[in-house]
């Protein structure tokens, strides 16, 4: 009599998910304007899902590897599934290389996670063509739109005006660095222009202060220096024009700006204002250099306060910590208010449940971006969790991200993926002086034409 | 099992029935081959075919190969300034194998092989960074490596002795040979365990022998041990030699190659080409290549040392 029971069970089972999957695609939002309450209110959502009692598994990637972040995202998994008894979610924190990798794999096999981290753009875009995404413009525009009004900067995770995933942070890349330093070597203000800073490092190379931390063993810490510099010396233009495809491709990568920003960062290099064995150092280290206090200045995005503190001998960092922008090139088209920078979001996989979404709606809920904002992971995207930035170096980038004049999505995630390999193995032949920025440039440029 | 279908055979009479049994041998061991076969033709030899196919394709990794470019990518690596540093870096790494690593090794299993007082210490500390994992090991060795000599070990001891620090991972001509380091610190435990074991078959006696004749201790050690340990060191050799052109994981997590391929080595090479650059037929090609150049070294190798082993006569 039970095994009849049972039986006759999963055939109803069975055909719900036939039937509910037979459903045209146009009654999907309709469909979904059932969950976004969960947005704000989590457990009530729980009786909104539909086919609350099946048991779903969501895998979710992030790489938070280090505290607060790796904590509080724990505790938001927890917390939802507390609120969704028949929701599981495995998560899987990888380190941000080990990501990479671990991701191309999978990509082989299009099995990939429910939720990823993703930085949008170029490498979206080609899982976008694989078929690998889910396309989550329903979701966003569903009731009137209040998930996608909830959130800024959405356009990085767009492709063709489909959205198949959303930010959680935006920040910008900006110096930071350490003020008793800076007034050890008699600096009253920070540089504006590059020749005030390519003088204040020589100020505080002779104060025997190393001026420069960077991560060369890594080649991207280094890579958005140069990419600063063709952004500050080229304008916005510069790089749009190479990076295009197609009749819409007016530049190359061997332009003038590109080539004269070699020439720039070139004389970081033979000035020796970078620290000992920058070439091998990777992006830890460099931290841990300047988060001891024994580099002055470092280039970084909104994580470097938390890396620094991480990195450090006391785990607090730098105590007088400051930050500026990236100087204005004399001559140059860019202004001091460009920022090169991007951020992290969560791409949906294509295989996603409803769930999943509605967890990922959860994550960027105003309270959890509050979360975010509080312990510094990063700089919220939801409106009006801004407030919650409590730490002032944070409210900087943030500040310096609102008042942007262009906001420039860093080179390697606006080009095919394989573009971010080439520029860096590129670029550190700059750093290691054993070729030119003309063969530099010209190697980019053969690379870029080769995808 | 042969001897014993032989006896029987002479017993019975019927000519037919050896056939048979000499057919259902076969049959059984085909049967208890199978299930390795198997499994060894669907994830060795299958995966080795579809690399060569895959090796003639110019793919990005997603979707299916549609570019076939022949032999490009074989004749791209082969003219690549990138691969023959690569290649050059392997042979380095060989060489420096061959002439420091293994000889140091047979001289240590000797010292701890005999009558060491403390020995079986000295074994266990040789042999516990072999245990030890590889990225483990690499992130140790960093550490010690730190140009930092408030921090890294080896630059803390130089300018103690009043020397200048040295850039062991950052500076390009020193970088390799500070791999190299890291690679003896974890491999040669494990030579001198082979070392050890070929040095517990070599029978006492002929020693002794050797010492009623008045030969020192360095003679008996030239002429003596040396030769009988031929076949292991044959062994050491081909394990190292193979050993350095597939490394891969200590020096990726150390240097990744750098800095500007001053320490690619073939197996860096083919990960930073294949799968950083999304360029996974090419990938291939240089798998393939590794793979060629390891077979020849084998089959050559035994060739060049068919000599028969004094001891076993194998």
């Amino acid at each position: 009599m039970a095994r009849k029971l049972y039986t006759l069970l999963s055939i109803v089972f069975i055909a719900a998910f036939m039937l509910s999957a037979c459903t045209t695609p146009t009654q999907a939002p309709a469909a979904a304007t059932n969950a976004p309450a969960a947005a704000t209110d989590a457990p009530a959502a729980a009786t909104d899902v539909p086919a609350a009692a099946e048991p779903v598994v969501i895998t979710w990637w992030h790489i938070s590897t280090k505290d607060p972040a790796l904590s509080d995202w724990q505790k938001m998994a927890d917390d939802y599934m507390a609120a969704h008894s028949n929701v599981k979610i495995e998560i899987t924190v990888l380190e941000n290389e080990a990501f990479k990798t671990k991701l191309t794999t999978v990509m082989q096999s299009g099995e990939v996670p429910d939720i990823f981290q993703s930085w949008g753009q170029g490498g979206m875009i080609e899982q976008v063509n694989a078929g690998l995404l889910k396309d989550i413009t329903a979701d966003l525009d569903a009731n009137g739109g209040e998930w996608r009004n909830s959130l800024g900067a959405l356009d990085a995770f767009a492709v063709d005006g489909k959205n198949y995933g959303v930010p959680w942070d935006m920040g910008a890349v900006t110096f930071w660095y350490n003020k008793d330093l800076f007034a050890q070597a008699g600096i009253e203000a920070v540089p504006t222009t590059w020749s005030e800073f390519l003088a204040d490092c020589e100020k505080l190379k002779a104060a025997g202060i190393t001026p420069i931390s960077v991560g060369e063993g890594d080649k991207w810490p280094g890579m958005h220096i140069w990419a600063y510099l063709v952004s500050r010396i080229g304008g916005a233009d510069a790089f749009a024009a190479a990076a295009a495809s197609g009749d819409a491709r007016t530049g190359s990568f061997e332009d003038e700006a590109f080539v004269q920003a070699g020439y720039e960062l070139k004389k970081l290099v033979d000035g020796g204002y970078f620290q000992e064995g920058f070439l091998g150092a990777t992006h830890d280290e460099m931290n841990a250099t300047f988060g001891n206090g024994k580099a002055a200045m470092e280039l970084g995005g909104q994580w470097s306060p938390s890396v620094q503190a991480a990195n450090s001998a006391d785990l607090l960092g730098v105590k007088n910590l400051g930050m500026f922008s990236f100087p204005a090139v004399e001559g140059g088209k860019g202004l001091v208010t460009d920022i090169v920078g991007g951020g992290n979001g969560f791409a949906i996989g294509a295989n996603a449940e409803p769930e999943a979404i509605d967890f990922v709606k959860y994550l960027t809920s105003l309270d959890n971006q509050k979360v975010i904002a509080a312990s510094n992971t990063g700089i919220p995207v939801a409106k009006g969790a801004g407030v919650a930035l409590a730490d002032p170096n944070m409210v900087l980038v943030s500040e310096a991200v609102a008042n942007s004049t262009y906001y420039q999505l860093y080179f390697d995630q606006v080009l095919p993926s394989a573009m971010g390999g080439i520029i860096n193995d590129a670029v550190q032949k700059i750093f290691a002086g054993t070729a030119t920025p003309e063969e530099v440039c010209a190697e980019i440029e053969a690379g870029f034409l080769a995808q | 099992m042969q001897s014993n279908s032989a006896t029987q055979n002479s017993v019975l009479p019927k000519k037919g029935s050896r056939n048979t049994r000499l057919a259902n041998d076969r049959l059984v061991v085909f049967l208890f081959l199978l299930p390795a076969l198997i499994l060894f033709l669907i994830f060795v030899v299958y995966p080795i075919f579809r690399s060569v196919y895959y090796s003639t394709f110019d793919w990005k990794g997603l979707g299916q190969p549609v570019h076939n470019i022949g032999l490009g990518n074989y004749v791209k690596i082969i003219d690549d300034e990138v691969f023959q540093k690569s290649v050059k870096n392997v042979v380095i790494i060989i060489v420096l194998s061959l002439v420091l690593q293994l000889p140091a090794a047979i001289i240590l299993a000797n010292m701890v092989g005999r009558n060491l007082p403390g020995r079986a210490l000295f074994r266990t500390i040789f042999f516990l960074p072999y245990v030890l994992s590889e990225v483990n090991t690499g992130i140790m060795w960093m550490l010690l490596y730190n140009p930092d000599p408030e921090r890294g070990f080896f630059n803390g001891i130089l300018v103690q002795l009043g020397l200048h620090p040295v850039n062991w991972l950052a500076d390009m001509n020193v970088v390799l040979f500070a791999v190299f380091l890291t690679l003896t610190w974890k491999y040669f435990g494990f030579h001198l365990l082979l070392y050890l074991t070929g040095l517990q078959n070599i029978p006492t006696e002929i020693e002794e022998a050797a010492r009623m004749d008045g030969a020192t201790s360095i003679q008996s050690f030239f002429f003596i041990t040396l030769p009988l340990l031929s076949s292991t060191i044959k062994t050491s050799v081909q394990m190292s030699v193979l050993g350095s052109i597939q490394q891969f994981i200590l020096v990726w997590v150390m240097t990744r190659g750098g800095p500007v391929n001053a320490s690619e080595t073939m197996a860096t090479y083919m990960y930073r080409f294949g799968l950083v650059r999304f360029q996974f037929g090419y990938g291939a090609a240089v798998a393939i290549i590794m793979f060629i150049i390891c077979v020849i070294f084998s089959l050559l190798y035994q060739q060049l040392t068919r000599k028969p082993d004094y001891l076993t006569g194998l």
